[in-house]
């Protein structure tokens, strides 16, 4: 059932840059500008998340608390802390989601437990915890359709939950498919698909067997050599990015079956993902996270050398061996002053990218397009 | 093996090296002086092993020769070396000289802790588990683990 990608290793050509960060008038590359310095938690920042109306940003981290952001005086203002969310966990917040209708917000944390918060009465309370996993949890997905969520823990194990009716969720399954931690999970953008990265180097893919209401493993992608920190979809679902420990960005590809391209055999009945291109030697350090923006499918990577960099697919790409360029990086006194653990594409905005660093901060970027 | 049984009961020990002599240079605020093997070492020799009365430095378990750094690329790589290639220590005393030099140093600074070469039985697990900092975050929030290594650390300032 292992399928081992032969995979491709493009060493892409490195764009030079201007050294200096003063944006001068004539500059035609393709650059990432510093928008705003969302500063106020105390400690690392772990993660954030916009809400799909794009008008508050979720932030948490090491101090326990979860900070709302949102502008000042309509659209166009300055991004300010609006809420400040202290008394739902006891241990470091790792992430955040907001659920597909907006009205919940999911907070994963390291004191084994996962909050749901909701503005019913009028302000951010917590009004449900999903309790079950054994340590820390490290991830937490809504899926589509807003009636499932998972979470993931270094207990090794995937848990789904099920909304049952309000403030009601229920464990529907316990997916015990890695052999270390689970660092991430996300969901599929149109099927109900769930996807799980772990420190045992693997990528694996889950789907409801409706026979016998399990979890089943469809397909397990390994490449990888190190810890698989984080994994994003592209807007269509038939391709994932994925980032680790190794330092390398890989981009996997979906063979349905019965492909015209011959991979995989005549009576696959899963899908087949295969590598079909692995970005080496531009990160330096561990890649913590990956941000796939269903806008203008350009990919952001969250780096341990404290660098958000920003990829686009060239234009006359093979769809089978595709090649991505850096097109754009935060160095410079504008970024990071120290690893950067979180990247997050702005659901409306093209081009507007958060992150979130262990210096902590959050910093709001625009991505600005170079001119032919 | 009992809790009061050590695994290495008869470890070497080793001498400990002359303080380091400062010099009229170091003293001087306007000479910038950046931060030597040396000096990453004095923050690291006299953490307390967890098991005997003795410092990392006594127990050769930290050598300045083991020691890297690059202050252009603000990294700093250490070395140890487990007195018993099974010792279970091991990780807990990686974990004592990260948080060690993650106290001490700047924030700037990439900070590596690694087992030698071949001088563990489990040396690769082990250096996966020092270097993901999410489980060293993790850690560092168990109240009886920060304890211990407190105290491994504390015996030493």
């Amino acid at each position: 059932m292992l399928f081992e990608p032969y995979h491709l290793t493009y060493v892409l050509r490195l764009i030079e840059f201007p050294k200096h960060d003063i944006p001068f008038a004539d500059c035609k590359q393709p650059k990432l500008q510093l928008v705003q310095v969302l500063s106020g938690h105390r400690g690392r920042v772990w993660n954030v998340s916009w809400h799909p109306g794009g008008n508050i940003l979720a932030s948490c981290g090491e101090d326990k608390t979860i900070r709302l952001w949102g502008t000042e005086g309509g659209p166009e203002g300055k991004w300010v802390v609006k809420t400040s969310l202290t008394d739902g966990h006891e241990r470091t917040i790792r992430e955040v989601a907001w659920s597909p209708c907006g009205n919940y917000l999911a907070s994963a944390s390291f004191d084994a437990t996962t909050a749901i918060w909701d503005k019913k009465s009028g302000t951010w309370e917590c009004n449900a915890t999903l309790e079950g996993h054994e340590n820390e949890i490290k991830s937490v997905s809504w899926a589509k359709s807003g009636q499932l969520l998972a979470t993931c823990s270094r207990d090794k194990t995937v848990w789904v939950w099920e909304i049952a009716e309000e403030d009601e969720y229920e464990c529907a399954a316990v997916v015990n498919a890695h052999v270390q931690d689970v660092k991430k999970v996300v969901w599929h953008p149109t099927d109900e698909i769930l996807v799980s990265a772990s420190y045992d180097n693997s990528i694996k893919m889950f789907r409801n067997d409706p026979a016998d209401d399990d979890w089943s493993c469809i397909a397990t992608l390994t490449s990888h050599t190190s810890t698989v920190w984080s994994i994003a979809f592209d807007r269509t679902g038939t391709r994932l990015a994925s980032v680790s420990d190794d330092g390398t960005l890989k981009i996997w590809r979906v063979y349905l079956p019965g492909n015209g391209e011959g991979i995989g055999l005549p009576d696959d009945i899963d899908p087949r993902w295969k590598c079909v291109c692995t970005i080496v030697g531009l990160h330096s350090r561990s890649i913590y996270d990956v941000a796939w923006c269903h806008q203008t499918d350009l990919i952001a990577t969250a780096c341990g050398d404290d660098v958000v960099r920003i990829f686009q697919e060239c234009p006359d790409s093979d769809p089978h061996q595709p090649s991505f360029n850096l097109v754009a990086s935060s160095s410079g006194v504008n970024g990071h002053h120290q690893d950067v653990n979180a990247v997050a594409w702005h659901p409306t905005i093209p081009g507007l990218l958060a992150s979130a660093s262990d210096d902590g901060d959050v910093k709001l970027w625009k991505f600005l397009e170079g001119e032919l | 093996m009992s809790p009061d049984e050590k695994e290495n009961r008869n470890p070497t020990i080793h001498k400990r090296i002359e303080d380091r002599e400062i010099t009229p240079e170091e003293l001087d605020d306007s000479v910038v002086d950046e931060f030597d093997c040396r000096e990453i070492f004095d923050l690291i020799r006299s953490i307390n092993d967890p098991e005997h009365p003795l410092s990392l430095e006594e127990l050769n378990v930290v050598e300045e020769r083991l020691i890297e750094v690059d202050n252009k690329r603000n990294s700093i790589d250490v070395m140890f070396t487990p007195t018993i290639p099974h010792c279970s220590m091991a990780t807990l005393i990686g974990l004592c000289i990260r948080v060690q030099l993650l106290r001490t140093l700047p924030p700037r600074f990439k900070v590596s802790v690694k087992i030698s070469p071949g001088t563990h039985a489990t040396e690769e697990a082990i250096n996966k588990q020092l270097a993901d900092k999410e489980r060293v975050a993790a850690a560092l929030e168990n109240k009886h683990l920060i304890k211990v290594i407190n105290e491994c650390i504390c015996k030493s300032n």
